[in-house]
């Protein structure tokens, strides 16, 4: 690279990292202050850029990105004031899950209101050409760009330093009580700070559609580069977040110049990697403080009384005889409960028991799924053996995940699953040549031996009964017990040479590994594989079909599963907008049932 | 030379020096009691011998081993238990399981997959809890004890790996004081018998006069004072702050 065209890369970065800073100066606001990691932010950053786009066919792109950012503050205040100020006292699981519902709920209204096709913007008007920098060309566009970041960063800082309202921000920032005896009214100021976040949100997505068009993806793809953003920063410090929109930026512009395009959510990871096992809070992040575990009131795990156990033994042989009565339709939706009950169970295994929250548990899944897929197609492999690897594949893609994420805990843990899961996403979607794109890979059928419907039930069955039910062995066993300890009191576990890191790293990789069963067989059930089926939705299934169930309970999970299964097979038929439903489902669930329906059908862990 | 050995260990969080030059001995058989207002940096010294926390500065030897520097689970493998002066067990598992678990790290089996856990080593956990006086409430969940309860249980997990050196912080605390002094006497059961070294922080001065055989005295973070309970007694900066008598 010449010297000219380092100066433009390195500009291309600074233009990128504003809206990039942007978000993630919200997200961290509003944690700072609710203590509530806002899955929605990439969402409001979507609305805000089909709101620019939309408003500015009326009045202009000025005033439309504007107003969009307004409105956007708008709806983020209405959000607090309707939901989240009921999740303040609940568990953060499902805070973060119903910020996730309002996800699926934000993306079928854009998809409802202006369709699924990209949407161009226009471009800044007084700012369409380009400037001649060091013998090559600039967009003046990229240049407000730039200047924008750290305007709002030093407009943050006087907010946040001079006025009355920005030391009470800090205040319950930094102690909530404290705030109380400063006779702060905390309900609005959380109010404030959510539409404050919000019109961050926004503002990024309106500034941001000269530059790409509006799209139903990038609420993800955006979220998920915030929470890179955060983790790299600091969570809760708004120079933090700056500083590594700076360095992130910085790294994807320098990727796609160097020709790595397809390779800059590797390197973004590389990058996150090395700063999180130097500084596991971030930059300039502190240390934080240990969270409530959901399961302080957890049960003792009593063994399955021998009643319980025959129920369950009479069940299997009952699903063992289903295919004397149908081969039809039953047969394939039977399969896929079997499919997803022993991902949910995998997922149980370290949410539950190991108190990791997974937000992207979809990845194992996928790379159990892509494995086989591509083992078979692109590596020549018999199914068999396919079968038998790809598992392999998503225990190592654990392996290497688990290690950075047992560093963390908390919120952290699940900003990071995540932000892994859309990583692995991302690369199947991108890389066309190899894992067939959007489109994904077709032809995935399973041996002539296997594949009538009832063969291929029998080998689903027989996996998944037996995945499903070593992981519950395991929980029994030394291994699970020590699992438990280290969610429950990593202080005393370390106390008694436990080691705490080691134990949650192996239960990660065991349950990555017990995902990608159930990924391969579902890739040999239905023949094709899209990027999909480890999209960061699918991982939120898999919590769905949890918390249905009730994560303190032991075979809730199966049972969540069966029924989440059976709902979204009936719903997605029924309606356009299922996801949707969906949402609106996990809201009720949260605000109504927080301890599952398993909870209300009074199953305990002993069952 | 004697067991523990700890030289100028110091400690300091922002501003506050919790510990400063901390150096003394402890002999095996010895039962030691560290005695100081709150705040004095009791803890914050337990919390650098059994590795919760690194030193700034200075020396921990165990049996001739340095320890400063080990994570706790490395140093709980050298031989020394503690219990916590806020409880810390595993809620979630019933009194015995809590004490299997710490038999089962100690035979070297947290690995095993299939054994059940609630099976391993059930008369090793039941004599422990026997001893430290919570046999009946073996099968009672951890989340509901009562503070004093969780004392004793704590001393159970802690016995587990038969230390060398255990270290109780404020393990009378939530007790009446004839369970102080039954407490009290199986640390000097332990003492005399396992030749277990016994350091201890303790508010009530009955406790420390009659079961102590010597008392180091804490102030903001510096040993002001040692001896034993019959030479504090008579040291006047030691009447003033504890007896009441100034
Ligand atoms: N994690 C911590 N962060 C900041 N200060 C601490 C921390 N732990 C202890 N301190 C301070 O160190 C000093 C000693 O505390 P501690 O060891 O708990 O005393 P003690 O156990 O004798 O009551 C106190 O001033 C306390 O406020
Ligand atoms: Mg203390």
């Amino acid at each position: 690279m010449s010297g000219s065209a380092i100066l433009l890369q390195f500009l291309n970065g600074l233009a990128g990292a504003s809206s990039l800073f942007l978000l993630a100066a919200g997200l961290s606001l509003i944690f700072g202050v609710t203590r509530i990691v806002n899955f929605a932010h990439g969402s409001l950053y979507m609305l805000g850029m089909y709101l620019a786009v939309w408003l500015s066919e009326s009045v202009g792109f000025w005033p439309s990105a504007l107003t969009a950012a307004l409105a956007v503050a708008a709806l983020g205040a209405a959000i607090e004031m309707s939901l989240l100020r009921r999740l303040y006292p609940v568990p953060e699981l499902l805070q973060l899950l119903a910020t996730f519902a309002l996800v699926l709920i934000a993306r079928d209204f854009a998809l409802w209101a202006w369709g699924p096709e990209d949407l161009l913007g226009p471009r800044a008007p007084g700012l369409e050409d380009a400037v001649e920098i060091a013998g090559g060309r600039f967009p003046e566009y990229d240049l407000f760009l730039i200047v924008v970041g750290p305007l709002v960063l030093a407009a943050l800082h006087l907010l946040l330093t001079r006025t009355r309202w920005g030391i009470l921000v800090r205040a319950a920032t930094q102690d909530r009580d404290m705030a109380g005896a400063l006779g702060v009214n905390q309900k609005w100021l959380f109010t404030e700070v959510f539409a404050l976040g919000a019109l961050l949100a926004g503002l990024g997505g309106a500034l941001s559609v000269p530059r790409e068009p509006a799209n139903l993806t990038i609420d993800l793809s955006v979220l998920s580069d915030a929470f890179v953003v955060v983790v790299v920063g600091g969570l809760g410090s708004i120079p933090g977040a700056f500083l590594a929109a700076l360095l992130i930026a910085e790294v994807k512009a320098f990727a796609i110049g160097l020709g790595f395009s397809k390779a800059t959510l590797v390197v973004e990871f590389i990058v996150m990697a090395a700063v999180l096992v130097l500084r596991p809070w971030g930059l300039l992040g502190r240390e934080a403080a240990p969270l409530r575990g959901p399961a302080a009131l957890e049960p003792p795990l009593a063994l399955p009384s021998r009643n319980v156990l025959r129920a369950l033994l009479a069940l299997a042989a009952a699903l063992a005889l289903v295919p004397l009565l149908s081969r039809g339709y039953a047969l394939v939706l039977l399969s896929d409960v079997l499919v997803f009950a022993l991902f949910a169970v995998s997922l149980h295994f370290i949410t539950g028991p190991g108190g990791m929250l997974s937000f992207g548990h979809a990845a194992y899944f996928g790379l159990g799924a892509y494995g086989a897929g591509l083992l078979l197609l692109r590596a020549g492999a018999p199914m068999e053996a396919a079968l038998v690897l790809a598992p392999l594949a998503a225990g190592i893609g654990a392996l290497a995940f688990g290690w950075f994420c047992v560093r963390l805990s908390g919120v952290y843990l699940a900003m990071l699953t995540l932000a892994f899961a859309q990583i692995v996403w991302s690369v199947a979607f991108q890389w066309d040549a190899f894992t067939g794109g959007s489109n994904g890979l077709i032809g995935v059928w399973p041996s002539a031996w296997l594949a009538s419907r009832t063969a291929y039930y029998y080998l689903t069955l027989g996996a998944c009964l037996a995945g499903i039910a070593i992981l519950w062995r395991v929980l029994y066993s030394p291994f699970g017990y020590a699992l438990r300890a280290s969610r429950d009191s990593p202080l005393r576990a370390g106390a008694i040479g436990i080691d705490v890191r080691a134990q949650q790293w192996a239960a990660f990789t065991l349950a990555g590994l017990a995902a990608g069963i159930a990924g391969a067989l579902y890739a040999f059930s239905k023949g094709s594989i899209s990027p999909e089926t480890l999209s960061v939705p699918r991982s939120v299934d898999a919590l769905v079909m949890v918390l249905l169930g009730g994560i303190q309970t032991l075979t809730g999970p199966a049972w969540g599963a069966a029924l989440f299964t059976w709902l979204q097979d009936s719903a997605s038929r029924e309606f356009d907008y299922w996801r949707a439903v969906l949402g609106a489902v996990i809201l009720a669930l949260v605000l109504a049932l927080p301890g599952g329906v398993g909870g209300l059908l009074g199953g305990r862990s002993t069952r | 030379m004697s067991l523990l050995e700890v030289r100028d260990l110091s400690k300091s969080y922002g501003g506050v020096q919790a510990v400063r030059g901390v150096s003394f001995d402890l002999d095996a058989g010895e039962r030691v009691a560290m005695i100081g207002p709150n705040g004095a940096g009791k803890t914050t010294c337990f919390n650098m011998l059994n590795g919760q926390i690194a030193p700034d500065a200075g020396s921990i030897a165990l049996g001739g081993r340095p320890l400063a520097g080990l994570p706790p689970r490395k140093v709980w493998r050298l031989g020394v238990g503690r219990t916590f002066q806020i409880t810390a067990t595993f809620g979630s598992m019933t009194v015995r399981e809590n004490v299997q678990l710490a038999l089962l790290s100690h035979h070297g089996r947290l690995g095993s997959l299939w054994p059940l856990a609630s099976d391993a080593h059930v008369e090793e956990a039941e004599a422990l809890l026997e001893r430290a006086g919570v046999k009946e409430l073996a099968a009672r969940a951890c989340a509901v004890l009562a503070y004093g309860d969780l004392k004793r249980v704590e001393l159970a997990i802690a016995l587990a790996n038969r230390p060398r050196l255990l270290l109780m912080d404020e393990p009378t605390a939530g007790m009446a004081p004839s369970e102080r002094g039954d407490l009290m006497r199986l640390a000097a059961e332990l003492a005399r018998e396992a030749r277990t070294a016994v350091l201890f922080t303790e508010h009530d001065m009955d406790v420390v006069f009659e079961h102590a055989d010597r008392v180091l005295v804490l102030d903001r973070g510096e040993l002001i004072a040692r001896g034993s309970p019959g030479e504090l007694r008579a040291d006047p900066r030691v009447r003033e702050g504890y007896l009441g008598d100034a």
